[in-house]
């Protein structure tokens, strides 16, 4: 017990479990309107996009101050993110086209700024390394109070056009015709995502913020249609990710943190898409399954109707041999699940000649009858 | 004389970077124009993967395994994308963003596990050092080349002769998927190999510009292409000139600095980039501001035609084809009337006489044509 409070104690394991659940946090939250608006690469590019920006902090501030870093790396990514807005509005090239230039031209000016300060010497640039992969136990407390308060705005942002947000990631068009500056809303979203990205530099990098980004809101959306509790759910499954691969690396061998965190989160993505109730794969099969099972019952419980008619025989017997010639599969199973539900009976006939025999009941019939008027509905 | 040019450092760090850059330009200029050219973006990054696996299998850092492991992983990315994409609960971008984050993170995991000690450090994976390409070299035929110029040239011939072959196969299938399967073709099967021969390209070019400069390669030189022309042919040559061009003018800019020479290289392919989205003559948004402009000139001349072709002739005329009237009528200021009217007489819509405007034949045709339009012009 003495062990866990230890561990749970130590420093450095508090704040890197603080950051992370602001990291999920955030991310969580701002990337769920991104995923909706189809926007989900945005993350990765404005992540790149940071790198010059924590270079030019580095170099205004001439240390290594996180102040002035993430200010840098705020500027870069929202310059990068209206790049990117000019680009694909005023010219011919696609989205993805102008993701892809931001992020590698900005993340290439970011490079050659690294060089340059690494060229200057300055002592402690050691650190700048840090941004590209992410070094969360070197997040000291005050560094969690500014990565806290850029966390606290972005959610009274969204909580404050809560409404307005809303409606232009589900419909641009009627919240224009209802008067609302819906370029400048699309474009705040659009920056909002920097927020984030600028709080996840130090915990996970500019590699792999693309998946903090993206993860949770897409493991949220799988269990729920509606936008408020997709955000919720996306902020619990981003703090879960963010806590999760902080222990996993405070208890390991050393993996680092980030790969962790991003693990853990597509870990939820995971299990989301394949057993969120509704629309989770497994559950989906297992209806695809039920219903091929039914419609096959359906087809034999006709079958055996129409051989009635034709003999002019309510209770005709007829030979599971021959349901399965008709169909070209085993019967077996559907003809004991028809049973089941009191619509056949075996019957017997030319016992120790021929196979088991089976006919209708009079619930069978009705049945029979409803389907064959009704075909769609079967 | 030929061991002199292979042993001119200078000259084999351009030589390197702009094969890579006609190398990534070559497959790139496809993937723009499918719009998935954040596809190297994941390929690029998640062949970190392939590279850790290949690397704790064989001990081999680069060679014809790690290329094969590479086109390999590049596929895997791919296959993973669109198993996600299958299951139509994830949009296709979000599901690049959620395979090579992945990828990428079981690869560092790994490296952080078995290969402390090793080379391949994820510093270098990132950023690549195009600088130390002349350390590693190897003997071809007698001289001692860079083993970067030697992949790279082999990677480049290698998707050179993939366009040229397939060169029609690739058009049809990236300009109408669907007819291209109509016809028989396997636009799948192209597209797969199109991603393989972008992750060899990009394990090849690794070690010179790491993954993440390598995107600009692939992705900027056939934009700012693509802002130039409309021909495919001409694409692709106007891809790779721009990639040399940059490799050329960022190794002498980063010299100069003292900077990275990769990252400047990047860097000048997103100037070129600017310089064809500003100035770009047919696509270029000078070009664009330039002919809506002319439009919106040509329109107002339009305009004024059409308002006195109506009250022509009429018992109002005096009033209202007098340049005053513009003002009250078309609502346009005192300046803006008279460069119209500067502007349509240039044109030979209308003449003036003091105050008064008339149409000429040529205007009144203008008018005519919007106002009836159905009208045979000749008529």
């Amino acid at each position: 017990m003495s062990g866990v409070a230890a561990f749970f104690g130590d420093y450095t394991i508090q704040n890197v479990m603080m950051g992370a659940a602001l990291l999920g946090l955030i991310s969580g939250v701002l990337g769920s309107f991104a995923v909706l608006r189809q926007q989900s690469l945005l993350g990765d590019t404005l992540a790149h996009a940071a790198l010059p920006g924590v270079c030019l902090g580095f170099m205004i501030a001439g240390a290594r101050e996180l102040s002035s870093i993430l200010a840098g790396a705020l500027f870069t990514a929202i310059l990068a993110a209206l790049v990117m807005l000019v680009l694909t509005r005023a010219s011919r090239l696609k989205t993805d086209a102008g993701l892809g230039i931001a992020l590698s031209v900005f993340f290439a000016f970011g490079v050659v700024l690294l060089t340059y300060i690494q060229g200057t010497g300055n002592a402690s640039q050691g650190g700048l390394d840090a941004f590209l992969f992410g070094q969360a136990a070197g997040i000291l407390r005050s560094d969690l109070y500014l990565m806290g308060g850029i966390t606290a705005f972005s959610l009274g942002l969204v909580a404050g056009f809560w409404k307005e947000f809303k409606l232009v990631s589900f419909d641009p068009v009627f919240a224009a015709t209802l008067g609302l500056p819906v370029v400048l809303l699309e474009t705040v979203l659009t920056v909002t995502i920097a927020f984030a990205v600028v709080v996840g530099l130090q915990m996970v990098g500019v590699v792999l913020m693309a998946a903090m980004v993206i993860a949770p809101a897409v493991g949220a959306r799988q269990w729920t249609r509606r936008l408020e509790h997709m955000v919720l759910l996306a902020a619990v499954f981003g703090v879960i990710s963010g806590l999760t691969g902080a222990l996993i690396s405070a208890t390991g061998q050393g993996l680092a943190t980030g790969p962790l965190i991003i693990l853990s989160a597509s870990a939820l993505v995971a299990v989301s898409i394949l057993v969120a109730p509704e629309r989770g794969l497994v559950w989906e099969g297992l209806k695809r399954w039920r219903d091929r099972r039914d419609l096959e019952a359906n087809k034999v419980l006709t079958t055996l109707y129409g051989l009635a008619a034709r003999h002019k025989d309510p209770g005709y017997p007829a030979e599971q041999g021959m349901i399965d010639t008709y169909h070209r599969i085993a019967t077996r199973h559907a003809l004991a699940r028809l049973a089941e539900r009191g619509l056949v009976e075996p019957v017997e006939h030319m016992r120790d000649q021929e196979g088991p025999h089976w006919a209708l009941t009079e619930a069978g019939i009705a049945l029979a009858q409803h389907l064959r008027q009704e075909p769609a509905s079967g | 004389m030929l061991a002199d040019l292979f042993a001119n450092i200078p000259l084999m760090i351009m030589l390197t970077g702009a094969l890579v850059g006609a190398a990534a330009s070559l497959v790139g200029v496809f993937l723009v124009l499918r719009k998935n050219s954040m596809l190297s973006d994941a390929i690029s990054h998640s062949i970190v993967f392939g590279i850790v696996i290949v690397w704790l299998l064989t001990h081999q850092q680069s060679g014809p395994v790690q290329i094969v492991g590479a086109a390999l992983t590049g596929v895997l990315t791919v296959f993973l994308i669109e198993l996600l994409v299958g299951t139509r609960k994830v949009k296709d971008d979000a599901a690049i963003g959620l395979v090579f984050p992945v990828l990428f993170s079981i690869g560092v995991l790994l490296l952080n596990l078995y290969a402390r000690d090793v080379h391949i450090d994820t510093h270098t994976v990132l950023l690549g050092e195009i600088g130390f390409i002349w350390l590693d070299t190897m003997t071809v035929a007698g001289y001692t080349i860079p083993q970067a110029v030697v992949w790279m040239s082999v990677v480049t011939l290698v998707n050179g002769a993939f366009v040229l072959l397939f060169y029609k196969e690739l058009k049809l299938t990236t300009f109408d998927p669907a007819l291209a399967k109509a016809l028989g073709f396997a636009p799948t099967v192209l597209f797969y190999a199109l991603l393989m021969l972008t992750s060899t390209t990009a394990v090849a070019a690794f070690d010179a510009v790491g993954a993440v400069l390598f995107i600009a390669f692939v992705i900027v030189p056939p934009s700012a292409a693509y802002l130039l022309t409309d021909r495919l042919s001409l694409m692709l040559v106007i891809g790779i000139v721009i990639s040399v061009a940059s490799s050329v003018l960022g190794y002498y800019a980063a010299v100069a600095m003292d900077v990275s020479i990769g990252g400047m290289m990047a860097v000048m392919t997103g100037a070129f980039l600017a310089a064809a989205f500003l100035f770009g003559p047919r696509y270029g948004f000078l070009a664009r501001s330039w002919r809506q402009l002319r439009q919106r000139y040509v329109n107002e001349s339009r305009t004024l035609a059409v308002h006195l072709y109506n009250h022509e002739g009429r018992a109002d005329a005096r009033d209202e084809n007098v340049v005053s009237a513009l003002r009250d009528h078309l609502w346009w200021d005192g300046r803006k009337s008279l460069n119209v009217i500067d502007r349509s007489l240039r044109l030979g819509f209308v003449v003036r006489d003091g105050e008064e405007l008339y149409l000429t034949a040529k205007g009144r045709q203008v008018a005519l044509e919007l106002l009836e339009p159905w009208r045979d012009k000749d008529a």
